[in-house]
């Protein structure tokens, strides 16, 4: 049976529910940016399977080069509030760190 | 027998189970080394894609870049000596509940819609093409992608440093 577009969303599709469940089961902030991460993915992978078999362009490939840039600014930004967290709270659970909510 | 469906469904069972263990694992430590095999499976379905240019980037960024970042944030906010529950999960049953649902009608309408057929596929280096779009129909995206880069640079140095007052 041939490999045809079905296949790479269907992996997408499994990527993306991975990525959903860490991020709304994880309470470590660390695993949550995991989980986005994984989302990312899961959309690279349909952008660049739809550019494939649709249209044999390099759209969504430029769109998945732009997806992973911001990924990584993400991680940074994100990184960096969850050490500064960690300075101030000693945990990076994020269930310890609601003081905004009082 | 074709060799490259096989190829395929090893790199899909090595991305998807990497991706397993980053969402069930209760040391965070595993979580994060297997991140490198999903990261490593995706690259290899761009290259299925022919996408040889974003396989290229994705193993630079994601695997050189952005996993070693957070293996430096795990290192750095755990004592790895005291491994034991580290990872803590909340209310799985109902969010396994959910999300296989969820999944499941994903997979059920992806099967159910007729996709189009793909063309004949010619696997050719993609990096001149990319390399003029970036310069020609996405320059403005690609010159704003420099600047926010230098500001999550720059935000990135101010929130993590130590704050110094005398």
């Amino acid at each position: 049976m041939a490999i045809g577009l079905a296949h790479y969303l269907v992996v997408g599709a499994v990527l993306f529910g991975l990525g959903l469940f860490t991020v709304l089961t994880r309470r470590n902030a660390i695993s949550i940016l995991m989980g986005v991460e994984l989302i990312l993915n899961s959309a690279n992978i349909n952008y660049v399977a739809f550019s494939h078999y649709s249209t044999g362009n390099v759209d969504g490939q430029i769109y998945a080069i732009f997806v992973i840039m911001l990924a990584a600014a993400e991680a940074a930004i994100g990184l960096a509030i969850v050490l500064a967290i960690f300075q101030i709270f000693h945990t990076i659970d994020v269930e310890a760190a609601e003081t905004l909510k009082e | 027998m074709q060799l490259s469906p096989v190829i395929f469904y090893l790199i899909a069972a090595l991305t998807v189970g990497s991706a397993a263990i980053v969402a069930f694992s209760r040391n965070i430590v595993y979580s994060a080394f297997s991140l490198l095999g999903t990261f490593g499976g995706v690259a290899g379905i761009y290259v299925f894609l022919g996408a040889d240019f974003v396989a290229g980037v994705q193993v630079l960024i994601y695997v050189g870049g952005i996993l070693v970042l957070i293996l430096f944030a795990v290192m750095l906010t755990h004592r790895i000596a005291d491994a034991q529950i580290t990872n803590r999960s909340v209310g799985r049953i109902p969010a396994l509940v959910v999300i296989g649902i969820f999944i499941f009608l994903l997979i059920q309408s992806i099967r159910e819609t007729p996709w189009a057929k793909a063309k004949e596929i010619v696997y050719v280096p993609t990096t001149t093409i990319i390399g003029e779009w970036f310069l020609e129909r996405y320059l403005l995206p690609f010159e704003l992608a420099s600047v926010v880069l230098l500001a999550a640079l720059i935000g990135a140095v101010v929130l993590a440093r130590k704050e110094t007052r005398e």
